[in-house]
């Protein structure tokens, strides 16, 4: 017996969470180029386009509703529909610190940043490669890449904690630098909880695979 | 399982129609006060289990079993056993509707007058009609006959009826499939009570009943011998969110092939 109709929603479904987290790459890659190039439009532009991401989102959550009042899915099916959800959220809070990176682009207006930026760019690096490949082993069902994902959530607390003491020297030298220092402090901490969040769908791809649901990487923060 | 907390047991139970082996090797517990879903498709020999749980096989020529099924540690199937007796402790409900020709009172305090029953029947009547959610649709018209109830008031008459004796369990074998779905969501419901006093075992073909009313879930196939076996057996939340073996996956799902 096939379920040809479902299957096909299912995969369109997951493919559309793909493009809610091409999206969301985009705005956290944009979101710090803008930054970095003290580019206020980019930045402005950024923070619009979340209203796509948060409607997709919407989108992903109302058919995924659907497929489950009209198919009555069970185990792997509703395992998988419960995942895009959760995932869903994920990708759209992470919009939302893109978003928030690039309010702080603005609240910074123009002036020069405090130094020049090292460290968040690697973390932005780091927190949307760990995005990539959590959708990659979602795609994949491939829980060895889940947990590969999740350790390497440490690489980017450990940058955290550096941007955090760089700064915190920066405001103890000079009180002057507090406010720019606290808006850089303000988007590490966004970046780290991108890939905080990037761990919680690596885990929900280990669950979707195999029905247990287990915290695979206890973050510092 | 603690045995305490089993009702019914089979050992490598085998049933045979003749020299077809419709069933094989079926080792399982059944606990008590649970409601346990039998599921699996066509001709996978899930009414023929159940109908071995009170010896309902033996009225098909031919039949005949091997292995054992114990309740209250001993097996139904021993020499000194009298089948009819043990349908009276473990009753059954069947797919239509069945009652009998006679009036709604009467259907219920049947099996009690044949048992010689010594109580008050009329409040043992009402006691059974109460426990099957009917009472208050019917109490103005016991005498009616039992055809003038709608096909669901039957259903919950027959479980009235089954349990007017008081037995240990109820076999039920696709006790909602004729029904429509508020009368099935009535049933449901009354599976779902009853089973704080009543072991119940159910057939059914409708997977998302079976998740809804029971407790444990077993799910049995065909084999290329054609002879019914058990795949799997655990918790329903475990059947349906994350079964262990494939071809309950596949059955479930919807792929089964």
């Amino acid at each position: 017996m096939a379920r040809s109709s479902f299957d096909i929603s299912l995969h369109d479904l997951l493919d559309d969470l793909l493009q809610l987290g091409g999206m969301v790459e985009k705005a956290i890659a944009t979101s710090l180029q803008a930054l970095k190039d003290r580019d206020l439009k980019t930045s402005e532009r950024v923070i619009k386009e979340d209203d796509f991401i948060d409607r997709k989102r919407w989108e992903l959550e109302d058919r995924c509703l659907e497929l489950i009042a009209t198919q009555q899915p069970m185990a792997v099916d509703l395992r998988v529909l419960v995942t895009i959800l959760h995932i869903s959220v994920e990708l759209e809070r992470m919009g939302d610190y893109a978003e928030g990176i690039g309010k702080i682009s603005l609240l910074m207006g123009n002036e020069p940043p405090l130094k020049p930026l090292v460290d968040i760019p690697l973390m932005a690096e780091k927190a949307s490669d760990m995005l990539n490949r959590s959708l990659d082993a979602l795609v994949r069902r491939d829980t060895e890449e889940a947990v590969a994902v999740c350790n390497k959530d440490d690489e980017v607390d450990q940058l955290y904690d550096r941007v955090y003491e760089d700064l915190l020297a920066l405001m103890i030298q000079d009180p002057a630098n507090v406010q720019r220092a606290t808006y850089l402090l303000w988007v590490a901490h966004d970046l780290e909880r991108i890939a905080d969040r990037a761990t919680n769908i690596a885990e929900r791809v280990v669950f979707m695979v195999t029905g247990k649901m287990e915290e695979l990487n206890v973050s510092k923060y | 399982m603690d045995q305490q907390d089993v009702v019914l047991e089979t050992r490598d139970l085998r049933v045979f129609y003749g020299s077809f082996n419709a069933l094989r090797d079926i080792s399982m517990e059944i606990p008590r006060h649970k409601v346990t879903a039998l599921i699996g498709p066509s001709g996978c020999g899930k009414s023929t289990f159940l109908r071995c749980f009170n010896r309902m096989n033996d009225l098909i020529a031919g039949s005949y079993v091997t292995g054992q099924v114990l309740y209250r540690g001993a097996d139904i199937y021993g020499p000194a056993v009298d089948a009819t007796r043990i349908r009276s402790e473990i009753g059954m409900v069947f797919q239509k509707p069945n009652p009998f020709p006679k009036s709604i009172f009467e259907n219920v305090a049947f099996g009690l007058k044949i048992n010689g029953y010594q109580g008050n029947l009329a409040e043992a009547v009402e006691r059974s009609l109460r426990r099957a959610a009917l009472w208050d649709e019917v109490k103005d018209r016991l005498n009616r006959s039992a055809f003038q109830l709608s096909g669901g008031q039957q259903q919950r008459l027959c479980i009235a009826r089954a349990l007017a004796v008081e037995p240990e369990v109820i076999l039920m074998d696709e006790p909602a499939s004729a029904l429509d779905p508020i009368a099935t969501l009535a049933i449901e419901e009354l599976i779902r009570e009853l089973s704080a006093e009543v072991s119940i075992i159910i057939v059914t073909h409708n997977m998302q009943q079976a998740a809804r009313v029971s407790d444990q879930t077993a799910f049995l196939m065909m084999g290329e011998d054609r002879a019914g076996y058990l795949v799997e057996f655990g918790d329903t939340s475990q059947i349906f969110t994350n079964p262990t073996n494939e071809r309950t996956e596949a059955y479930i799902t919807g792929r089964f092939s």
